[in-house]
């Protein structure tokens, strides 16, 4: 276990923890009995109600607006379907009292007039509990349900999503604090003047618009974003306060890119701790660590079945190999170079040819059949061991500012955070790297955050 | 048409009440009212005075531009966040057609749908006020025919979406690794005049299939339409309008304001409309009596199948609803 000296740069440092649910990929396993509803309301209740009594300080809901699909068919693997972020969210508002509620909301097939009222509305009902992590999209395949189609080239994404977030604080920031009277003695309702209407005429916008709610009581959502890219990096570091990463298995990988945004901070005149990075990740705990990590090889094989297997061969070599053996060797073929529609959601592959020799090593390496590979290569490989010796690694994580914290995305629904409350969230509390109560009442309170961006001195 | 049941009675919850100025007279400071805590209580105070319905008024565009309410919650989260909070009052929101986006609106309400547990519905609007196309930098759609190829193309997107996925899509077939049975996943592949949408929905079949659509009348074809919002000035009017209606159902909009302990209907009214008017709609309005309004409803019971109350201010309009309304509310001919 590591003690506090000289050479831990945070000692005082606490972790945050998120629950990201629900994913719509293969990490979810959905075969197994104690696989619940994706999509009942009870689900969602059962793993916001576990959350909350484990003090996480965030329940973070994906976003869909359309379903992926694989060789021009539906995507079947996987689990699909889930509901609105928001709608949702202010559903589950009044049965918490203190826990985040995050929604992912994409700027390019939402307006700023629209999506910052639904924003305050979640913040303002939940008493300043709202979060919201900015994506964008750029793809003509999602703009297939949506009334302008696909109109976004992908170099306007950021740019659109920056002038997006320009506004929505504007519409934030309309309401001076005392501009609803406090008696209905008045002579109005809203003193004159205390509203100002907000104007904006940008590249992507033309705004007029009368904003009609007041700042909550964290006076803005949180910002969230998960951008990786250069561009992604610097649009988070302008304007994110809280980064949902990818770099948060490997302890060096994750200093890494929490150094890479502390100086992309400083860059921009921010403070180098203005910002959490919560990477996502698994967790899978046991006894034993031999148990933990036959846990974590039986949950890999459920993951990556022959067939999710084949479907991800197939998007990295780009061509149909579905009908395949998956237990037989790697595909001899050179892949073919596809331009990507955004059919299989998020995930990238950036560099195919690259990626296609990493299998080729592997394999070779290994000695491994085609599943095999695809399981091994898991970027979702997250943590695994036992309550103690992970509350030991998450301090000496978040100690050293490679991490403040993690987003968990259960293996399981509802059930897949309860040996996380019960069994790791007392290790970590007893190392003193976790609360033992909730800060205060707003997420900006839980994450420990300074006011929002517009509203310092 | 109407049967033998009773009336179904429907309430709408916006603000502090259908007068402008039922602020004013509110059991709350100004500022108290953009809270969960004013929200739950309005809603629990309906679904305790026995209520089929409430519904939820929304905008883009401030309630008011003069001296009365500049502010709302939206329609949609107000009525998630009441649904798992009551048990068997259905809640409807407001939204509009004219330029929101059809598969967000669908996905927003068959998640409030699941949240409800089956006892959504949606009161489907328009937005004729300019202010709201210049909020989201679109040219305007002021013309009636217009107004209705948006509301038509939209409830059409709607309805189409909530059926893509059928009951039994999400098969979990251990043997074969397939979550879904893809044939009974369905594009909609919607094209309309101004728009087209692919499709299918990103949220499963919701858990009464279809939301209750409910829409003012004339503003849809009524095949789209499961109830049918009157606005008719008299009682003969309505039921002539309702027979018109080839809907499911047909419900009355009424305005309501009440004799009650703190000052009769008509003094209460003026001393409201003093403050800023409520002008008189085309629609049905009783001022005076419980006892009166019982007998204007069970006229009313005769022609249509349900009302939509409007009351003046919520909070002293609807405790006299609970106590002396609905209790004696309302069967044909009683």
């Amino acid at each position: 276990m590591s003690t506090v000296s000289d050479d831990v740069p945070y000692p005082d440092a606490t972790l945050h923890l998120g629950v990201f649910f629900q994913g719509v990929n293969h990490w979810t396993i959905w075969t197994q009995p104690e696989s619940g509803s994706q999509i009942d309301f009870t689900s969602f209740r059962r793993m916001i109600t576990t959350a909350e009594r484990g003090l996480f300080d965030a329940f973070f809901l994906g976003e869909g607006l359309r379903l992926r699909e694989a060789g021009g068919r539906i995507h079947d693997l996987d689990i699909a379907g889930r509901p609105d972020a928001i709608t949702q969210l202010a559903a589950l508002t009044g049965l918490t009292s203190r826990i985040g509620l995050v929604a992912t909301q994409n700027t390019t097939y939402n307006e700023p007039a629209d999506l910052a009222r639904r924003l305050s509305s979640l913040d303002v009902l939940s008493g300043g509990r709202a979060g919201w992590n900015v994506v964008t999209t750029d793809n003509a395949w999602t703009g297939e349900n949506f009334r302008r189609g696909g109109f976004l080239d992908h170099a306007d994404r950021y740019v659109r999503a920056e002038q997006f977030l320009h506004v929505a604080r504007a519409m934030w920031d309309a309401w001076d604090d005392d501009a609803v009277a406090t008696s209905a003695e008045a002579a109005s309702w809203s003193r004159p003047g205390g509203v100002v209407p907000v104007r904006a005429r940008t590249s992507q916008f033309a705004v007029d618009v009368t904003p009609v709610l007041p700042r909550s009581e964290q006076g803005h959502p949180v910002i969230f974003q998960a951008g990786d890219s250069a561009a992604g990096r610097d649009f988070a570091a302008r304007n994110a306060e809280v980064i949902f990463s990818a770099h948060g298995g490997d302890f060096d990988d994750a200093l890494a890119f929490a150094t890479d945004i502390r100086s992309r901070l400083r860059a921009v005149g921010r403070p180098a701790d203005d910002i959490r990075i919560l990477p996502g990740t698994s967790i899978v705990l046991g006894d034993t660590e031999s148990e933990a990590e036959e846990k974590r090889r039986w949950i890999t094989s459920e993951q990556v079945t022959g067939a999710t297997a084949l479907n991800i061969a197939s998007q990295i070599w780009g061509i149909d190999l579905t009908d395949r053996d998956p237990d037989g060797p790697l595909p001899e073929e050179a892949p073919v170079v596809a331009e990507r529609t955004g059919a299989m959601g998020s995930r990238r592959w950036d560099d195919q040819v690259a990626l296609v020799q990493r299998w080729r090593d592997v394999a070779a390496e290994q000695k491994l059949s085609l599943r095999e590979t695809a399981a091994a290569l898991e970027p979702q490989r997250g943590h695994t061991g036992t309550p103690a010796s992970l509350a030991d690694r998450f301090a000496r994580f978040v100690r050293h500012g490679a991490v403040d914290g993690f987003n968990v995305s259960p293996i399981f629904t509802p059930d897949g955070l309860d040996d996380i409350v019960d069994r790791l969230v007392p290790e970590l509390q007893e190392r003193g790297v976790y609360p033992t109560e909730y800060r205060g009442t707003t997420l900006r309170e839980h994450l420990g955050l300074r006011d929002p961006l517009t509203r310092r001195g | 048409m109407p049967t033998d049941r009773p009336l179904h009675l429907a309430v709408e919850l916006d603000g502090d009440g259908a007068h402008p100025a039922a602020w004013r007279r509110a059991r709350h400071a100004p500022d108290r009212l953009l809270t969960a805590a004013r929200v739950e209580r309005v809603v629990r105070n309906a679904e305790h005075a026995g209520f089929t319905l409430a519904t939820f008024e929304d905008s883009l565009a401030p309630p008011s531009r003069g001296a009365d309410l500049a502010g709302r919650i939206g329609a949609v989260e107000r009525a998630a966040f009441v649904a798992p909070l009551t048990s068997v009052i259905a809640v409807a929101p407001v939204v509009s057609t004219t330029y929101t986006e059809p598969f967000h609106v669908a996905s927003q309400l068959a998640s409030l749908d699941f949240a409800a547990a089956g006892r959504a519905g949606w009161v489907v609007a328009t937005s004729d006020d300019a202010s709201v196309a210049a909020a989201l930098g679109r040219p305007a759609v002021t013309d009636p025919d217009g107004l209705r190829r948006e509301a038509r193309d939209a409830v059409t997107v709607n309805r189409a979406l909530w059926d893509s996925w059928e009951d039994d899509a999400a098969i979990r077939d251990v043997a074969t690794g397939r979550y879904l049975d893809v044939d009974k996943l369905h594009y909609v592949d919607f094209v309309g005049e101004t728009y087209s949408v692919k499709g299918p929905a990103i949220v499963p079949r919701p858990p009464q299939g279809q939301l209750v659509v409910l829409a003012a009348d004339g503003l849809l074809p009524p095949d789209l339409v499961d109830v049918t919002l009157v606005d008719e000035p008299t009682v003969d009017d309505v039921g002539a309008a309702a027979r018109r209606a080839a809907t499911p159902r047909v419900f009355a909009e009424v305005e309501v304001v009440l004799d009650t302990a703190d000052g009769d209907a008509v003094d209460r009214l003026s001393t409201l409309d003093a403050h800023t008017p409520w002008p008189a709609a085309q629609r049905l309005r009783h001022i005076g009596s419980a006892a009166g309004l019982v007998a204007l409803l069970t006229d009313l019971a005769r022609v249509v199948d349900g009302v939509r109350l409007h009351v003046a201010v919520l909070d002293e309009d609807l405790p006299e609803l609970s106590a002396r309304v609905v209790p004696r509310c309302c069967a044909p001919g009683s």
